[in-house]
């Protein structure tokens, strides 16, 4: 008899810890039930949404910014994957997936020339360029380019956006590691289009090991072209910082 | 009068005349000009005064720089007018007959006729301005709509990201737990709405059903042109490829990545591989690591010395590919590198394997 209490209580001890589980998953299945629910009715939002502004976000730049801006604001990525909500029926992400294509064709075109640094203004340009002559076609932003760019990071090509002292944005492309002595030469460099070591020393005061050390290494990477013809010392000129009007 | 500029008598692209007066002369403020007896032609764009006699003359005045028109009555001596009072010329405005002029204001006197025509170019000019207004309305009455249902949407979408924060915590903390299936539904929710899923996807292993069959696509597709391609391939390559193949509902960039991921457990023939560099690529598995870094040692002896660029050419993969195997070979000790400003370059490693006598 005591037996059976002790497995009794065994028992009851074992079906009160299965109740309180399940109590415990049923809140985690509730809200998921819930959750479904909700979003079948965000579903229906988003496609009401969308019949009226789809247009809206393909056209207009600033409303499109405001639209991502928002999305980031509570945490959310419409680019993630072309099988969101977002993607699949506002089409946002056709245009920027679209973007990211033009853009890495853009890049690697111009790699020999640049070694896989160019102003975020000339790829606009370039870009622009491949799209279609329709207004639509043409209305991308630097805004655009700059989430574009940062979606394509994920593929390991070594995308990167790098401000400058004067707000202007330079594109690299390749996976060259660029730490703060490149990124300050390019700062030094961007309103002349090139550097030389006495620039280095004078405003960045940079020793000739430094200078020798970052400069070496642009001009292994391909960024630099080194320019001898100039009376007095070396000149290293960015083709990246200055159009191309090819 | 100084806003007027000299024209050639072309319509601007989508314009479109609106009325036209003869025998009009054309006033600065209250004084007379010499553009005396000409006709006045109210367009969408533009009013543009072309002499009677000499129709080459002509200057033109764009309706931007319109203020408000009104008419004048008729005074003494005077015919009735219409008075257009001016914005001031921009700066960058092209040349005209008067470069300075004392008025903001024109006139422009009908002689023949009484009062209908000045209305008649005053109501012209009125009803243009209204189209241009109701047109900037309708676009901001539109654009502010948008932004307001914007605001709405993003509340909901709000709720549904804590709701989920609410469930992803749940199942960190192990508290409730929910079945595989439950669980595969939760990640589809999530990659609906853009979410990432940091406890999922460590936690419960690969993605979702959706990657799983794009990586079995990508596969069919990818497997010929890498192969063509010496058996790998950058994985900025294989996006621009896939997408512009399907020209629509193209594929994120977070997208190729999950799918790719998901290549070694779905026992397909390609593989994602990622380099110290950072450097990704997708490549065939047949081509071991080992059997490419002894091919790569091979040619390295056979050529005596090799540069990425050399190697690029002559197995026909990219020139960052190959630097990638180089590097391969020399962190097995098969190759040694000689670094300098013209680049790297690699040579067979004689310290390992001392050339036989």
């Amino acid at each position: 008899m005591r037996r059976a209490k002790g497995i009794g209580a065994i028992n009851k001890q074992k079906l009160a810890q299965a109740k309180y589980k399940d109590k415990g998953s049923e809140i985690a299945e509730d809200q998921l039930s819930q959750m479904s629910k909700m979003l079948e009715a965000f579903r229906t939002n988003l496609e009401e949404f969308a019949s009226s502004h789809k247009n809206d976000i393909r056209r207009n730049p600033e409303f499109r910014m405001q639209f991502q801006e928002m999305c980031a604001t509570i945490g959310v990525d419409p680019l993630a994957s072309s099988k969101g909500f977002w993607s699949e029926m506002l089409g946002v992400g056709d245009f920027y997936y679209e973007l990211g294509v033009q853009i890495i064709e853009v890049c690697i075109a111009t790699q020999h020339r640049n070694g896989g640094l160019l102003s975020l203004e000339e790829l606009l340009r370039k870009v622009r360029a491949t799209r279609g002559r329709t207004k639509q076609a043409q209305d991308v932003s630097l805004d655009d380019l700059m989430r574009a760019i940062k979606k394509l990071r994920i593929l390991g090509n070594g995308f990167a956006l790098h401000r400058l002292q004067d707000g202007r944005y330079i594109v690299q492309s390749v996976p060259a590691e660029l730490n703060m002595d490149h990124t300050n030469v390019l700062n030094l460099a961007e309103g002349s289009g090139y550097a030389s070591f006495s620039m280095l020393k004078q405003q960045l005061k940079w020793d000739d090991d430094r200078a020798h050390l970052v400069m070496d290494r642009m001009v292994q990477e391909g960024l630099v072209w080194v320019d001898d013809q100039n009376k007095g010392e070396r000149l290293y000129w960015f083709p990246g910082l200055f159009p191309d009007t090819t | 009068m100084d806003r007027f500029e000299w024209g050639n008598g072309n319509l601007l692209q989508g314009e479109t005349q609106v009325k036209q007066q003869h025998g009009v002369r054309l006033h600065d403020g209250t004084d007379k000009t010499a553009f005396d007896r000409g006709i006045i032609t109210l367009t969408s764009h533009r009013l543009i005064w072309t002499d009677s006699v000499q129709q080459t003359t002509l200057v033109t005045l764009p309706l931007s720089l319109v203020l408000y028109a009104e008419e004048v009555p008729a005074g003494r001596g005077k015919s009735p007018r219409v008075a257009f009072h001016l914005h001031p010329a921009p700066p960058n405005k092209p040349p005209g007959p008067v470069m300075m002029s004392a008025h903001s204001y024109i006139q422009l006197s009908f002689k023949e006729g009484g009062e209908t025509e000045p209305k008649a170019i005053h109501a012209g000019i009125v009803g243009i301005e209204r189209n241009l207004e109701k047109k900037w309305r309708d676009t901001d009455e539109n654009i502010s709509q948008a932004f307001e249902d914007l605001n709405k949407l993003m509340k909901k979408a709000k709720e549904m990201v804590d709701l989920s924060r609410t469930i992803a915590n749940k199942i960190k903390d192990k508290q409730g737990s929910i079945t595989e299936d439950e669980t595969v539904q939760f990640k589809s929710y999530l990659l609906s709405l853009g979410i990432a899923n940091p406890v999922t996807r460590e936690t419960h292993g690969t993605g979702t059903k959706y990657h799983e069959e794009l990586a079995k696509q990508l596969s069919d597709v990818l497997t010929k042109p890498i192969e063509e391609s010496g058996g790998m391939m950058a994985l900025s390559d294989v996006y621009c490829r896939i997408n512009r193949a399907r020209g629509m509902e193209l594929l994120s960039p977070d997208d190729l990545v999950d799918a790719c991921r998901q290549f070694e457990a779905l026992r397909l023939p390609l593989r994602l591989r990622v380099f110290n560099s950072g450097v990704m690529v997708i490549e065939l598995v047949s081509k071991g690591e080992e059997a490419i870094i002894r091919q790569t040692a091979e040619l390295l002896n056979e050529k005596k010395t090799l540069s990425p660029d050399e190697l690029s050419q002559s197995t026909g993969i990219s020139i960052l590919l190959a630097k990638g195997r180089l590097l391969a070979a020399e962190e097995a000790g098969q190759a040694c590198r000689d670094e300098s400003v013209e680049g790297i370059r690699f040579f067979p490693n004689l310290f390992l394997n001392p050339p036989t006598r």
